[in-house]
């Protein structure tokens, strides 16, 4: 147990730097360098810190397995449902101005891009999991009913 | 809350199913995920035939992605736009309609050959590989084709990979598809930069106006690559080798899907890129036009000879896709109104044919529970309707009158007579017909199992496949009978979409 102790200090350390750094680039996505593809990735990233300092079980109780096909899905559905959203209210797919359509400075824009963008993030952070639990979490023998 | 109008239909085909994928994952394993993935399909086939409707009428739609179309006193769109013309709209109804024919197919063939427990996954790839190969033929601007293509390439491999169950060969035909399909995508992007960075654009209407006059070795480079790495996600000859595999071990609902719509999809590319996008101006079209006649001619005589020496019936069905793909290539390569019109209808036809004959053979896998020819020894008294819709359809792949292979071959034997190419026409009709018999030959070869050869006596009592799988696949037996007698559907959309093309080649009408 005390064996990384300064790594897995060192990790508890780091975690909330990550995310709130990868919550900085996704919301600041829609001015400068940045947006959901980089942040998810930054995301996932601290919980891939995680599993390699306290083992893949520990992180599979902070973030269970199952709850991330949920996440996808609500990640795709926010990027296209914005879309949609802006279809319903009659205007073309993604044309976000008519979000705000009063706004002087495209208020609009701003607010469509966030939401896309925060879509992409949920998106892109829960299927780089998926893809670290599958390779991390691989059993040694796959069973015939896993093909 | 306004309903969305007549005006967003050409988003909705992409839009549906987008939408759809990821809820399908969220079902229970069973019956709900393939009922969605059905409705959906419908659903998409009807938006596709009102834009074919509204493109007969009224010409070709534009739609601005986000609003961003041309800013006042320009010409060319900001951003990102759909742009459907006669060719695409035909194709995107092929696509649609051949999906709303195999989802509802699909239920028993994947209940069998699938575990259980993934079938939401499986019809949530099947989806989003349905909206990639709807938005490759929908959009306008060029990247967007790239994207949409590695959208329904990459699921593609993932559905392939899904026929492990049965056969674990299906994970190395996955492979190879996908490491000879991304360097296909690759090559395919490096084209588009070279020609962006050669423009400024990527919108293809705004490329052929600023490609005009333009030729220079990077220009000439682009389009090589475009060419190349189509080429291979098209299985052209000597790039095919990814394919024979990919269909064979898939399982039998996706190789009907994929053998009837993705290779058609690249077809469309192919066209669109050489005529829209370079059109006659650009010198360089000669030297492709050329291969390609070479290459198609290659294809049907070398893909059919090694079909007829298959001993799995999905595998030579997959060689004689590559041969029949040696058609459509050679009617491009007469660079005519008649010729392109002659590939058209060729790729619609031979979607419907390899649809119902796939079908035809994953009822065979269902029940007898392989597709070697031994399986088919004997079938028509074992199964006759299965074998009688494979033997239909087998006669529309040869060509034979009464059913649309017929008019394929006409078509494209007609167009031959009128091309001055580096081939005699003659010699291009006899090797067209040369290569039917072929096909004759291989068919044969399968009629001949089904019908004369004995039920094997140790063989167990099979009964016929399920209704639902009959009815669709004789749906598509009748359909290759219906367009031969239906050419207005097929030749008229065909023509005037092969002379729209070529107009904007010529370089009159069509462009910004």
């Amino acid at each position: 147990m005390m064996a990384h102790l300064i790594l897995r200090v060192t990790i508890k350390l780091l975690f909330a730097p990550i995310i709130i750094f990868a919550l900085y680039v996704q919301f600041h996505g829609d001015y400068g360098p940045g947006g959901g593809f980089q942040a998810g990735v930054i995301f996932a990233a601290a919980f891939v810190l995680h599993a390699l300092g306290f083992g893949i079980d520990e992180t599979k109780k902070v973030l269970p397995p199952k709850v991330l096909p949920w996440l996808m899905v609500i990640g795709v559905l926010f990027y296209a449902g914005t879309g949609v959203a802006t279809l319903l209210l009659g205007e073309n797919f993604l044309d976000y101005d008519i979000l705000q359509p009063d706004s002087h400075h495209h208020a609009g824009q701003h607010i469509g891009i966030i939401l896309v963008e925060l879509g992409v993030g949920i998106a892109v952070a829960s299927t780089m999991l998926t893809i670290f639990y599958h390779f991390a979490g691989r059993e040694p023998e796959i069973r015939d009913e896993d093909w | 809350m306004a309903i969305p109008g007549l005006e967003q239909l050409p988003v909705l085909p992409v839009v549906i199913p987008l939408v759809a994928a990821p809820l399908t994952l969220l079902m229970k394993p069973g019956r709900a995920p393939w009922a969605w993935a059905t409705l959906v399909s419908w659903v998409t086939f009807v938006t596709t035939l009102l834009l074919l409707e509204g493109v007969w009428v009224n010409g070709p739609i534009e739609y601005a992605m986000g609003g961003w179309g041309a800013p006042d006193g320009m010409t060319a769109p900001l951003g990102i736009t759909y742009y459907i013309d006669l060719a695409n709209a035909l194709v995107l109804t092929l696509v649609a309609g051949i999906a709303s024919v195999v989802f509802p197919y699909a239920y028993y063939s994947v209940e069998s050959e699938i575990d259980h427990r993934q079938t939401p996954a499986f019809y949530t790839a099947l989806l989003i590989c349905f909206t990639g190969l709807l938005g490759v033929t929908i959009t306008g601007d060029a990247f967007n084709v790239f994207v949409f293509l590695e959208i329904s390439s990459l699921s593609t491999y993932a559905l392939v990979a899904m026929g492990a169950r049965n056969d674990r060969r299906a994970l190395t035909a996955s492979f190879n598809y996908l490491v000879m399909g991304t360097i296909g995508a690759t090559f395919f992007v490096i084209g588009i930069g070279l020609l962006y960075q050669a423009t400024g654009t990527l919108n293809m209407l705004d490329l052929h106006q600023q490609l005009m006059g333009q030729s220079n070795r990077m220009v000439e480079a682009g389009f090589a690559f475009i060419i190349t790495g189509i080429g291979l996600k098209l299985a052209m000859v000597p790039l095919h080798l990814w394919l024979p595999n990919a269909y064979c071990y898939a399982p039998s609902a996706i190789s009907a899907f994929l053998a009837a719509t993705a290779t058609k999809v690249q077809v469309y590319i192919i066209l669109r890129f050489m005529f829209t996008v370079f059109g006659f101006e650009f010198a360089f079209l000669d030297v492709a036009l050329n291969a390609f006649i070479i290459l198609g001619i290659a294809g049907m005589f070398y893909a059919s000879f090694v079909a007829v020496f298959r001993d799995n019936v999905k595998q030579m069905l997959a060689y004689s896709s590559i041969a029949q793909i040696g058609y459509m290539l050679l009617g491009i390569s007469f660079g005519t109104v008649d010729g392109v019109a002659a590939s058209l209808i060729h790729v619609f036809n031979h979607a419907l044919m390899k649809a119902a004959l796939f079908m035809g053979v994953g009822c065979v896998v269902l029940r007898i529970g392989y597709s070697n020819f031994s399986a088919f020894n004997g079938l028509a008294k074992r199964m006759p309707w299965t074998a009688w819709g494979l033997i239909i359809s087998g006669l529309s792949l040869v060509g034979v009158p009464l059913t649309v292979g017929f008019i394929s071959k006409w078509k494209l034997m007609e167009a031959a007579f009128q091309t001055q190419t580096i081939i005699p026409p003659l010699l291009i009709v006899l090797l067209i017909g040369a290569s039917s018999l072929l096909a004759a030959i291989y068919i044969g070869r399968l009629a001949y199992a089904m019908l004369l050869q004995p039920v094997p006596e140790d063989a167990e009592p099979v009964k016929e496949a399920p209704h639902l799988m009959r009815i669709t696949m004789w749906i598509m037996v009748l359909a290759n009978i219906w367009f031969f007698f239906q050419t207005d559907v097929t030749v008229g959309v065909a023509t005037r979409a092969a002379q729209a093309l070529l107009d904007t080649g010529l370089g009159y009408g069509g462009a910004y």
